[in-house]
């Protein structure tokens, strides 16, 4: 019967005073037993603040929109009473969760739910950064000043002489720092736009609650930013008193460390009715046929250059200073074999040591397909420095070329039998074009000039795709004649045995 | 469409995003910087969403919150930051929310250095995290692999609902590459499943809790269904001149690079070598390797690790041949030259002599 009558008590002759919000699940079906009560010990602070924020979901009509973020503490079944879109989190990365969500659905509203362990002990890095970033969601942080779910540890607004499991003499501030206030430590941030500590206390302080809640959600909808509303709650269990003496605790212990009020609003900081400039929204995204071009990838190989060798394998390392344009030699070298249609790899020695020191790289470029990428054994090393000369010298194959950045090598260095040896100027001759930095591109025409290799075309095609600007591609354009030039003079006053193909 | 010259770091993003991927969060780190540096590039322009986030512990539960709410989503890092997103993965694994993590692996312990290793094995494949979980894993040896696996990864963390790992060294993440990109994007709707916002996926739930413990096996006797139907279905592996093969080696990553250079030269020299490489580390190539036992005489697993992946080898052939372990650490890679001297040592060992044939075929144990 009565069953009967609270199915339209409209109908049935009562006046609704006080209804159940239909964010509410009228019956808990994801809980395992006792479907019709919450798991929450009576006169829990959480039981109450789960009813304050499905209210003011319904009177925003937000309850399809919401998503809410539940954490690990006491109030990780968030999901069996809020019937609203819902996400689990792991412990303390609620508000990482949240800005996964929110970023995908910025539409939804996104609602992280927090204990005081959760958000400013193992989550603290996670609150403090999602509420930098301004992040549009709102969370609601239950300071209940303890550890409820694993039964009465220390929290990290744990007050001053509280004892707790893991204070059994009382929190002291030299073994266990003081209580963490919130509200005020993200109040020294930019981002938020609304940050209010409300309390459980008594009716009055609920209500209070009740439209801080209902204020941080309001702000959400307007796309105004993060907002937090940090409530103090009673956890009668843990505190070992009864419910009401809880409450009492919450108002005369509680609100004095932990001073009720608005700690930013930036909708009081503006005239009235107006409201606060929206985050943007993403912009539309594009067609998706335009997607590959917006990857700046070509939809048409280009024809390889006409003159193509049949047969490659070159092995080349290229070393020398971080600065003198190591791996972009390397680079332009592998690009000019992709262009000609080739099987190319370049890997470079990355890391600490391009920012100063050394750097090098090996390139091949091979008419088979690439196996190993790394060239221990090279057919052609390129020596921007006398250390990359005594280096890698040693390891050249027979019948490969050396291009060194000097006009002679060092008196105690010999060339190893069956080895050619350029031994040419490239910082300097750039230097006269003006740009030292293209010494490079210098030896790159001497070694053009020096092997017959790769078809000069390539080579330009290969500039003009790793050189974006166009002062640069001028200068390395002529670099590369230069080296040209340079290279042909030299060899031509040694005798014709020594110019040889590598392939 | 074109072949582009491309780090197989970037080669990732584009391919992720070609896939459908619209989120990426993640931590700056060596070697594997590039891939959030590209995706901050990309990622926006495509309607994506890229944030740089406080920590890999941060990322990975973004990830969580995006995979949740249906949209296809990705990180990446190296060990240290794998290490930290373990939690987050375990998560995803148990409430089966899909996603890819790409690691590019460094040297380790600790910060150790940023050159390639192998070494995070034990903790992508054999799940770092807590509970009884897999992720699957690919590892690519090129960087048209480091798009095409990216591209696969995403398929499978979908059909499987799982989180996928692209797990390559260093090497394979700095190095540039010729790579072909699938010609068209495509952008699946948010699944069934996925808290979305909206009225119809009001009553949908992203958990991993399971309260009971009947409940709880229940769930994990799932979980463990799936990585056994993907142990059937995924197996992927590369065979290079093993049908002949006396003596086979294992590799992956840039140390398969090697070793089919060890392969051609030892081939050269008249000793009839294969390799195998796994392009699943889990699952792993366990009856391929099987089968492989029938001919050949003795295996050996080449690593950039102390002997990681040669446990599974050796799990695999399960006694039926001898298992060798090669490896180099720290930064360095095996040299072709040092692989080849192993070879040849076990080559005489064996009795392996240039152009031996008929080797008595052993019955291999399937236990
Ligand atoms: C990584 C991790 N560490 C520890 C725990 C254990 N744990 C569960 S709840 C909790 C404390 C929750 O306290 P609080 O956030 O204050 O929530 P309350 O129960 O008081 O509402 C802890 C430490 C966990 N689940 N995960
Ligand atoms: S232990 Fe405390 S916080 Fe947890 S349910 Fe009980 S009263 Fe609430
Ligand atoms: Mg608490």
């Amino acid at each position: 019967m009565a069953e009967l009558l609270l199915d339209d008590p409209v109908a049935a002759g009562f006046e609704i005073v006080h209804e159940r919000p239909h964010s509410f699940y009228p019956e808990f079906f994801r809980k395992g037993d006792l479907k019709d009560q919450t798991h929450y010990c009576p006169g829990c602070g959480h039981g109450i603040a789960h009813k304050l924020v499905a209210e003011a979901i319904d009177e925003l009509g937000l309850q399809d929109r919401t998503i809410l973020i539940s954490p690990v503490g006491c109030s990780v079944f968030a999901y069996y009473y809020l019937d609203t879109g819902n996400v689990q989190a792991a412990h303390g990365r609620a508000p990482a969760v949240a800005t996964g969500v929110k970023r995908a659905h910025p539409e939804s509203i996104v609602v992280s739910y927090q204990g005081d362990g959760d958000l400013a002990a193992i989550g603290m890095a996670e609150i403090l950064h999602a509420a930098n970033r301004g992040e549009n969601i709102t969370v609601f942080f239950i300071n209940n000043a303890i550890y409820g779910m694993t039964g009465g540890q220390m929290a990290p607004t744990t007050l001053l002489g509280q004892k707790s499991t893991t204070t059994p003499y009382g929190r002291d501030h030299y073994n266990d720092g003081y209580p963490v206030k919130v509200c005020e430590l993200l109040a020294t941030l930019e981002a938020p736009v609304y940050l209010e500590r409300v309390a459980l206390g008594n009716a009055k302080q609920i209500n209070a609650a009740l439209r801080a809640i209902r204020k941080a959600l309001r702000y959400q909808t307007e796309r105004a930013g993060f907002s937090l509303v940090e409530i103090l709650s009673p956890c009668p269990t843990i505190w070992k008193l009864d419910p009401v003496a809880a409450q009492k605790r919450v108002r005369e212990v509680l609100v004095p460390a932990f001073p009720l009020g608005v700690y930013r609003d930036r909708g009081a900081e503006i005239p009235k009715g107006e409201t606060l400039p929206p985050r943007p929204l993403p912009a539309p995204p594009p067609p998706l046929d335009a997607i590959p071009g917006l990857l700046d990838i070509d939809e048409q190989t280009p024809d390889p250059p006409a003159a193509r060798p049949a047969q490659a394998d070159l092995r080349i390392r290229v070393a020398g200073f971080g600065g003198q344009g190591v791996l972009m030699l390397g680079e332009v070298l592998a690009e000019a074999g992709l262009q000609l249609g080739l099987e190319v790899s370049w890997l470079p020695s990355y890391g600490p040591e391009m920012r100063s020191g050394t750097s090098n790289c090996h390139v091949r470029i091979s008419s088979q397909e690439v196996d190993s990428p790394l060239v221990a054994r090279p057919n052609v090393l390129l020596a921007l420095n006398e250390p990359s000369l005594r280096k890698f010298l040693p390891t050249v194959e027979v019948g490969g070329w050396v291009l060194y950045n000097h006009h002679q090598l060092p008196a105690d260095i010999a060339v190893p039998e069956g080895i050619h040896l350029l031994p040419l100027a490239c910082s300097e001759l750039a230097d006269s074009l003006g740009e030292t930095r293209a010494g490079n591109i210098v030896m790159l025409g001497a070694l053009l000039a020096a092997t017959d290799g790769l078809p000069i075309e390539a080579i330009h095609r290969a500039l003009a795709l790793c050189v974006k600007s166009a002062r640069w591609l001028e200068i390395d354009r002529r670099a590369l004649a230069t080296g040209q030039q340079a290279a042909r003079e030299a060899l031509s006053n040694r005798s014709q045995e020594v110019r040889r193909e590598i392939q | 469409m074109a072949k582009q010259l491309i780090k197989g770091n970037e080669a990732i993003v584009k391919s992720a995003i070609l896939a459908g991927c619209r989120a990426f969060y993640g931590y700056p780190i060596t070697p594997a910087s590039e891939i959030a540096e590209a995706a901050a590039r990309y990622f926006p322009s495509a309607g994506g969403t890229f944030v740089q986030a406080e920590s890999e512990v941060a990322a990975i539960n973004m990830v969580y919150g995006a995979s949740a709410a249906g949209v296809r989503a990705m990180t990446a890092s190296s060990g240290p930051g794998i290490s930290l997103m373990q939690e987050g993965i375990s998560y995803l694994a148990g409430a089966e929310l899909p996603c890819v993590i790409a690691d590019i692996t460094r040297g380790g312990p600790g910060l150790g250095n940023i050159f390639p290793e192998q070494s995070d094995y034990f903790q992508v494949v054999k799940n770092g995290g807590h509970g009884c979980y897999r992720t699957l894993v690919l590892a690519p040896h090129s960087c048209q692999e480091m798009a095409g696996l990216t591209a696969l990864a995403f398929e499978l963390a979908h059909r499987y609902r799982t989180p996928v790992m692209v797990m390559a060294d260093g090497f394979i993440g700095q190095m540039m590459e010729p790579v072909e990109f699938a010609s068209t994007a495509k952008l699946p709707a948010p699944p069934e499943w996925a808290v979305t916002g909206t009225a119809e996926t009001r009553r949908n739930l992203a958990s991993s809790i399971q309260l009971e413990a009947d409940q709880m096996e229940a769930h994990v006797r799932k979980l463990e269904r799936k990585y056994r139907l993907a142990a059937e279905e995924e197996v992927r592996c590369e065979h290079v001149e093993t049908n002949d093969a006396d003596l086979v080696l294992v590799g992956y990553g840039v140390v398969a690079r090697v070793l089919k250079a060890v392969v051609r030269e030892a081939r050269a020299e008249g000793l009839r070598v294969g390799l195998l490489r796994p392009i699943t580390l889990f699952p792993f190539p366990v009856l391929p390797l099987r089968s492989l036992a029938h001919r050949a005489r003795i295996f050996l697993s080449v690593e950039m690790s102390t002997g990681m992946m040669v446990e599974d080898v050796r799990l695999a052939l399960n006694g039926a041949r001898p298992v060798e372990f090669f490896g180099r650490c720290g930064g360095n890679v095996p040299a072709t030259d040092e692989v080849l001297r192993v070879v040849r040592e076990l080559a005489i060992r064996e009795g392996l002599r240039p152009l031996l044939t008929d080797v008595p075929s052993l019955e291999v144990c399937h236990g």
